[in-house]
Order: C-alpha cells, then sequence, then structure tokens
C-alpha cells in the first residue's frame, strides 16, 4: 500500500505530461501559446544558470521573511501571554495589518525603503504576508496551558518564566509548527507578489524572470519559472513537515498517526 | 507518660468563598487537620470539596475565615482527578517537575524521582505519558508529587477515573505511602466507599460546608479481605446516612 501511495501519483503526473506532450505535438499548437514539456525542459537548459539565480534570490527573500515572522511573531505573542495590557494595545493593529492586503502596501514600502534596498523592502513585504498566522497561533498556543499545571507550578514555587519555558512554549509547540507550515508557504507567496510590485529593473527573482518572459512571449520559460515556484513552495512545506515530525513524534497526537 | 496535644497541621476558621457575584461555594466552614491523620472529604458533586483543597494548596484565597499552619506552611504536594503530566516530557521528567522548579541539582533530582517511580511501581521512566495507561499516568502524578517528600498531600479524586482494580490497587499503594511516610493526607472523593476504606477521619459535605465529622478506626494493614467485613460495612453505613442528612 505504501509503494501504491508514492507510485499512483507520480504515475499519474507522468501520463499527464505524455498526454499534454503528444496533445501539443499533434495539434501544431504554436510555442508562443501552449508549449509541450520537452520546450519547457529545453528553455529550462538553456536558460539554467540565470533561473538557478533567479530561483536562490528568491529563496533567500522567501526565508530571510519567514525567520523574522517566526521570530517576531514568537516574540510578540509571548509578549502578549504576559501581559494583557500589550495585548490590547497592540493585537488590533496585528489585525488591521493583516487584513489590509499586502499588495496595496507593497508600494508604500518600496518607495519609503527605497529601490537601491529592493532586498530589504521585498523581505519587508513578503514578511508582513507570513507573520500573522504565526502570532495568531502562538498566542492561542501559550494561552491554551492546562490550568492545572500552571496551578501545580505556582504550587511548586515556579516563576513566570519557568512558566513561560517549561509549560507555555513546549505546549505551544504544535501551534507554533502548524503555523510555520502555512507561514513558509506565505513567505513564498509574498516575495512573488513583492517582486511583482517590484516590477522589472530591480528584482532578481524567479516572479521578476516571468514578467520578463511574458514581455518577450517566451512561455516556455514562463512554466520552467513556474515549475521551479511550486518545487520551492513543496520543497518549504516538506522541509517544515519533516521538522514537525521530529519534534512531536515521541508525544503529540498529530504524529502518532503517522507511526500507526 | 504525657501525651503531648500538638497544634494541628491546618486551622481553617470560618472560611468562606464565593466566585464573583455568584452564590457562596464554601460559608463557614471550620475544621482542624491533625498531623498525620487522612482525611477524607466526601460530598456530592459541586458540594465545594475541591475548592476547599484548592483553598488549602493556596492556589485560591478564601472570601471570608482564616486559614492557617499553626505549626508552619508544611511541604505540600497536590494531585489531581486528572494525572496532568506534561505530555512532552518522560515520566521521569514528569515526576522531577518540583525539584526542577525549585533548583534542585540535577543528579539528586533525577535519583529522587527515580525512587518516587519505584515507589509507585514504575520502571519504565523514559516512556511519553502516551505510552502509559490510564493507571500508570496517575502513579506518575503520584510519584511526582511523592518527590517533594510533602508533609501535605492533597488529593482532589485521584482515582475517580480508573478502573475498578486500578483503584483498589492504588488506594493500597497509597496507603503504604503514607503509613512509610507519616505524611497527613487530605483526600477528595465522592465514592463512599473509598473514604470509608482510606481514612482516619471522614469529613460528610453538604452544599458550601461541612455535615459532620466521622472518626474512623479501619485496621492499620488493610486489604481485599476487610472490604467483606461486617465492620466495613457498619462504616460506609455511617457516612451514607451523614451524606443522606441523617443523624
Amino acid at each position: 500500500m505504501k509503494a501504491l501511495r508514492y507510485s499512483l501519483p507520480l504515475a499519474l503526473g507522468l501520463a499527464v505530461l505524455l498526454a499534454w506532450q503528444i496533445a501539443v505535438r499533434e495539434a501544431r499548437l504554436p510555442v508562443y501559446l501552449l508549449p509541450a514539456p520537452s520546450d519547457i525542459w529545453a528553455a529550462f537548459l538553456a536558460d539554467f544558470p540565470s533561473l538557478m539565480a533567479s530561483l536562490f534570490a528568491t529563496l533567500k527573500v522567501t526565508a530571510a521573511a519567514f525567520l523574522l515572522a517566526l521570530v517576531l511573531g514568537v516574540m510578540l505573542a509571548v509578549a502578549f501571554s504576559q501581559s494583557r495590557i500589550v495585548e490590547n494595545a497592540l493585537y488590533p493593529y496585528a489585525v488591521v495589518m493583516q487584513v489590509t492586503p499586502v499588495v496595496a502596501i507593497a508600494p508604500l514600502i518600496l518607495i519609503w525603503v527605497g529601490y537601491d534596498r529592493i532586498e530589504l523592502a521585498l523581505v519587508l513585504i513578503a514578511f508582513l504576508v507570513a507573520f500573522f498566522p504565526i502570532l495568531s497561533n502562538t498566542t492561542l498556543g501559550l494561552k491554551s496551558a492546562d490550568h492545572n499545571l500552571i496551578d501545580l507550578f505556582r504550587l511548586y514555587g515556579a516563576n513566570r518564566w519557568q512558566i513561560l519555558w517549561r509549560l507555555q512554549l513546549p505546549g505551544a509547540l504544535p501551534h507554533i509548527l502548524g503555523a510555520a507550515k502555512i507561514a513558509g508557504g506565505l513567505a513564498l507567496i509574498g516575495a512573488v507578489v513583492a517582486e511583482f510590485v517590484a516590477g522589472s529593473g530591480t528584482a532578481t527573482g524567479l516572479a521578476w524572470r516571468i514578467i520578463e518572459a511574458g514581455n518577450r512571449l517566451e512561455i516556455a520559460k514562463m512554466f520552467a519559472c513556474l515549475a521551479l515556484l511550486a518545487l520551492l513552495g513543496i520543497a518549504i512545506f516538506a522541509l517544515l513537515s519533516a521538522l514537525e515530525y521530529a519534534l512531536l513524534r515521541q508525544w503529540h497526537e498529530s504524529a502518532l498517526e503517522k507511526q500507526d | 507518660m504525657t501525651i503531648m496535644v500538638g497544634q494541628p497541621l491546618l486551622s481553617l476558621r470560618g472560611i468562606g468563598k464565593a466566585f464573583g457575584k455568584n452564590a457562596a461555594v464554601l460559608e463557614g466552614v471550620t475544621l482542624d487537620v491533625e498531623k498525620g491523620e487522612f482525611l477524607t472529604l466526601v460530598g456530592p458533586s459541586g458540594c465545594g470539596k475541591s475548592t476547599l483543597l484548592r483553598l488549602i494548596a493556596g492556589l485560591i484565597a478564601p472570601s471570608a475565615g482564616t486559614l492557617s499552619f499553626p505549626a508552619g506552611r508544611p511541604e505540600i504536594a497536590f494531585v489531581f482527578q486528572e494525572p496532568t503530566l506534561m505530555p512532552w516530557a518522560t515520566a521521569a521528567a514528569n515526576a522531577r517537575l518540583a525539584l526542577d522548579l525549585e533548583g534542585v541539582k540535577r543528579g539528586e533530582a533525577e535519583a529522587r524521582a527515580r525512587a518516587a517511580l519505584q515507589r509507585v511501581g514504575l520502571d519504565g521512566v523514559a516512556a511519553y505519558p502516551r505510552q502509559l495507561s490510564g493507571g500508570m499516568k496517575m502513579r506518575v502524578s503520584i510519584a511526582r508529587a511523592m518527590a517533594v517528600r510533602p508533609q501535605l498531600l492533597l488529593m482532589d479524586e485521584p482515582f475517580a477515573a480508573l478502573d475498578e482494580p486500578s483503584r483498589q490497587a492504588l488506594n493500597d499503594d497509597l496507603l503504604t505511602l503514607w503509613r512509610e511516610d507519616g505524611m497527613t493526607v487530605v483526600f477528595v472523593t465522592h465514592s463512599l466507599y473509598e473514604s470509608a476504606y482510606l481514612s482516619t477521619r471522614v469529613a460528610v459535605m453538604a452544599p458550601g460546608r461541612i455535615a459532620a465529622l466521622l472518626p474512623q478506626n479501619p485496621p492499620a494493614q488493610r486489604d481485599e479481605s476487610w472490604r467483606l467485613t461486617a465492620e466495613f460495612a457498619a462504616a460506609a453505613g455511617r457516612i451514607s446516612a451523614a451524606l443522606k442528612g441523617k443523624p
């Protein structure tokens, strides 16, 4: 059954590619309308060095934005859990930041940060997209600590940092890791959006390559960039899922099913 | 030989507790807990047993009355109805909790936790809570309490969720710990049979107050067979009558 779980989708994917290849060739579709998989592969090989450089540029922005969101999101959530005043004062603004479409803020950030520091601007925009799920889920996780355990900690003389460090943070770990999986994908989306808004001539990531290729009607190259973005997204998700499994497999219910 | 009548370990005078604007959960509770006794609080659900236990532990403050430890505050441990273990920590790490919080050196804390686990019949110290049965989790919870070497052990319906054989086994093991350590136990239960089996004194509670205090005189060494004696039936009968409000 396990072999089938991987071979089935793989076989389906190969069949679709094959059908796509044959259909495009048989219908003699022009390559600027719908390239065949072999055309996309050829475009990928032809532009391999520049595509890899772009992939790396997008990866760098995504990773920086994700780590920034993770660190600041958890830190702010900790501040919320320690002080109701801080939470009441800041949470509404975090919500405002979340519900305002980031595409609308992006031009402002680009102007403020400046096109000469484009990478920083891209990271900030992607960070804004990825930040809220971490903050919101971590806050929930920190507040979900077992009240009897908190009582027990207090009875045994724990101070608030011991309660935070030994009880609330470990208990919030499943929430944080779940949010990280969402935020990882969102950071990539944010990076792509930021590159689109920044436009050509500045950014060098995959999204910008898509715009460039589109302007030149290099549809095969557009597909190659899309495929790389999808693979990057899958790799981020797989990496964070693996991290989640490694950290939770001993004790958390979510990891239990995978073992059985 | 003079018998020293010592101070009580714990003294409650006119204790009342209300949460917010709701009706009082406890009113005018006066009670002395003697050193070394096994006191059971028995009563229907919602009569304030657990609230009284939390007040004694200092987890909540009384709205009225005074609560004092005349001979100084003893080392207190608490066992909840649920095992209340940290799922991310092994049995050993859970048993070590209070010692870690107090800053006891790692080696000593580990040794004490291991010894406490062995006393409750657990050797698998590296197991995580999810790998343990309900009864074993409760044993870890008791080991965590015993690791602090408590003078006053507070237990809030600890065995209510267990199957009958596990419950009886834990009752006997608890009595052994109590006898060996000479600690004071205040034990909340809604089972009059459990209270008759365990205690040296039973406080029968009606909503918000103590309705009757019944001294018990169980044999020092008791086991399964004692539950079948007329003496046990009579003790249970007295508690049952007090629960129903009969004199």
